[in-house]
């Protein structure tokens, strides 16, 4: 047997070929269903299982690799299948961040045309992005990229024709329904609106890594000054985001 | 480890296809780290046991083009995997061997013949600090390798085995990659979001590796792969051999250095045990897709992983 539903609906387990096993929650992008992705990873770390290796969680599925040598897949569904049934014992451990964001200059080559698109001024695009409290529904594709959900309807719109070969670290964009903190500089097709001086990877920190799938996100938009000023500050090694409370 | 940064190889002639590779970089991958690691995890492995290393140790991984290194250390014990011409001191070596080499030794490998990757491992190993749990070279990210370019003149410093076995070994023949043209895949966990016909298109029809393929992916040439859908789904977390489909209908089989997450379709899952064996396809090269179940891909695995480890013991290597 290869895949599987649980009692409960909903959920799938998948075989991804010999080494790995895809657990599919409800296919849209909702907090509730990344909350049970991601409560799936906390329950494995808090209950390994042996011939498991790490787990992988996107929007509304978890990707778990595995050691078909030491566990097989069967056996491998039937540890799971408790996990996803029992209520998240596992406390929530997103963090809420104030992250500070130019919207404009060199990284905003997109800001005028969208702009235009959605009838808004420069100003009510930047207002509108940086008055929301994004959700982090996944870190991925490249070190530190951070996807966050939440983007006002207002401001969807479609990613370009053809990609940028590169776009800078710590670009802000949007492409769909989705916004973006770029990690490491990469080719991307998502519309560029802003920047952030800080570094969601920096690899050689002790801890490379910023922000995690679960945490929150709002933003502080800055000028070009203090742009600079922060991009110093982290070029020196510092983190120029401030942890707020969370509720 | 070996302090002396002076002892290892002295390169004299490199290019930037060559890289320090191990199995790669796992735990990581929630934060958007790809696993990186050899593009043919079995011919590393090989070059490990021939060395006498542990099978996940870091190796150089030579793509199409060779590199050219004089010994600095007084003795060594190198083995080379893959169908690269390699010479000591000018002498033309049998490939898939291990080699004693003493300082001053010319070390020379070759364009490659065919596989367009090979893995020379040293006893012992290189001596360089794992990053993130890994040595394997990530350049975009900046993880790996030796903490600094591999150029002319610069010394590649490793570890040094107290007394080299003196003698050279031979990788027994039935070790060596079969030139099969048939790569094994599992169907993918979108397979559904194909047509009928797009399916059987993609196990039936050859497809050949374009030149715009890289470590991060192989795309392929063929009949294009007709979908059900819009050929989007909601991003989701792939892994190396995953072979994603997008609209255009032209496949992609994620390779060593792919992405964490993917938006595109995915059709099928190209084998563990077959994914070295499509990374040694030049581009050009035809192939067919044969599609088995998951219970023969993990029996293939199972079976694979016995010989592995029969051929580490019949060679004193160190146990994985």
């Amino acid at each position: 047997m290869t895949t599987g539903t649980d009692p409960a609906g909903h959920v799938n387990l998948r075989a991804v070929a010999d080494c790995a096993l895809l657990v599919e929650f409800e296919n849209r992008i909702a907090e509730s269903i990344n909350d049970q992705v991601l409560n799936l990873s906390r329950q494995l770390e808090a209950n390994p299982v042996a011939g498991i290796g790490e787990a992988v969680p996107g929007y509304r599925a978890l990707l778990i690799h595995y050691d078909p040598l030491t566990i097989d897949f069967d056996s491998l569904c039937a540890s799971i299948r408790p996990l996803l049934n029992r209520a998240a014992t596992v406390p929530r451990s997103g963090k809420r961040w104030l992250v500070p964001v130019f919207y404009g200059g060199e990284a905003a080559p997109d800001l005028p045309q969208l702009a235009n698109r959605h009838s808004l001024s420069e100003e009510e695009v930047i207002d509108i992005h940086s008055s929301t409290l994004y959700r982090v529904y996944m870190v991925g594709f490249a070190p530190g990229w951070t996807f966050l959900g939440g983007l006002d309807p207002r401001l969807h719109t479609p990613r370009l024709d053809s990609p940028r070969a590169e776009v800078p670290a710590g670009c802000i964009s949007i492409g769909g329904q989705q916004t973006l903190i770029g990690g490491q500089a990469m080719p991307s097709g998502w519309n560029l609106i802003g920047q952030t001086p800080e570094r969601t990877f920096a690899p050689e920190r002790e801890n490379p890594f910023f922000l995690a799938a679960g945490d929150e996100v709002a933003i502080r938009p800055i000028g070009q000054a203090e742009f600079d000023e922060l991009s110093g500050q982290v070029a020196a090694g510092s983190r120029v985001s401030r942890e707020l409370s969370s509720q | 480890m070996n302090a002396d940064i002076s002892i290892g190889l002295r390169i004299h002639r490199i290019t930037l296809l060559c890289q320090l590779q191990d199995l790669g970089r796992t735990g990581y991958q929630e934060f958007g780290v790809s696993r990186c690691g050899a593009m043919d995890r079995y011919s590393l492995r090989l070059a490990n046991i021939l060395a006498g290393n542990r099978q996940d140790m870091a190796c150089l991984e030579f793509a199409l083009a060779g590199a050219i290194f004089e010994v600095t250390a007084d003795t060594m014990r190198a083995a080379f995997v893959g169908e690269f011409p390699v010479k000591i001191n000018g002498q033309t070596q049998a490939a898939n061997a291990s080699y004693f080499l003493q300082a001053g030794d010319r070390l020379e490998i070759g364009a490659t013949t065919g596989g367009i990757h090979g893995y020379l491992a040293i006893s012992g190993g290189f001596a360089v600090e794992p990053q993130l749990g890994s040595c394997s070279t990530h350049l975009r990210s900046g993880l790996g390798g030796f903490g600094q370019p591999m150029t002319a003149g610069s010394i590649l410093p490793v570890n040094l085995k107290q007394s080299p076995v003196m003698v050279g070994c031979y990788l027994p023949q039935a070790f060596a990659r079969k030139s099969s043209r048939c790569i094994r895949a599992v169907r993918g966990p979108q397979s559904r979001h194909f047509s009928e016909i797009g399916v059987e298109n993609f196990f039936d029809n050859a497809f050949s590796i374009l030149r715009n393929s890289d470590r991060m992916g192989y795309r392929l040439d063929g009949n294009p792969i007709e979908h059900s859908g819009d050929g989007n789904i909601i991003s989701e977390p792939v892994l190396p051999g995953s072979v994603q489909v997008p609209a255009d209908g032209e496949p992609i089989v994620l390779m060593a250095d792919c992405g964490t997450v993917g938006g595109y379709p995915k059709i099928a899952t190209v084998i563990s045990v077959d994914l070295g064996q499509l990374a040694q396809f030049a581009p050009g090269t035809e192939f067919v897709f044969d599609e088995i179940s998951v219970e023969e891909s993990q029996y293939l695995l199972r079976e694979q992983e016995q010989r592995l480890d029969d051929l580490s013991r019949s060679m004193g290597a160190e146990i994985l």
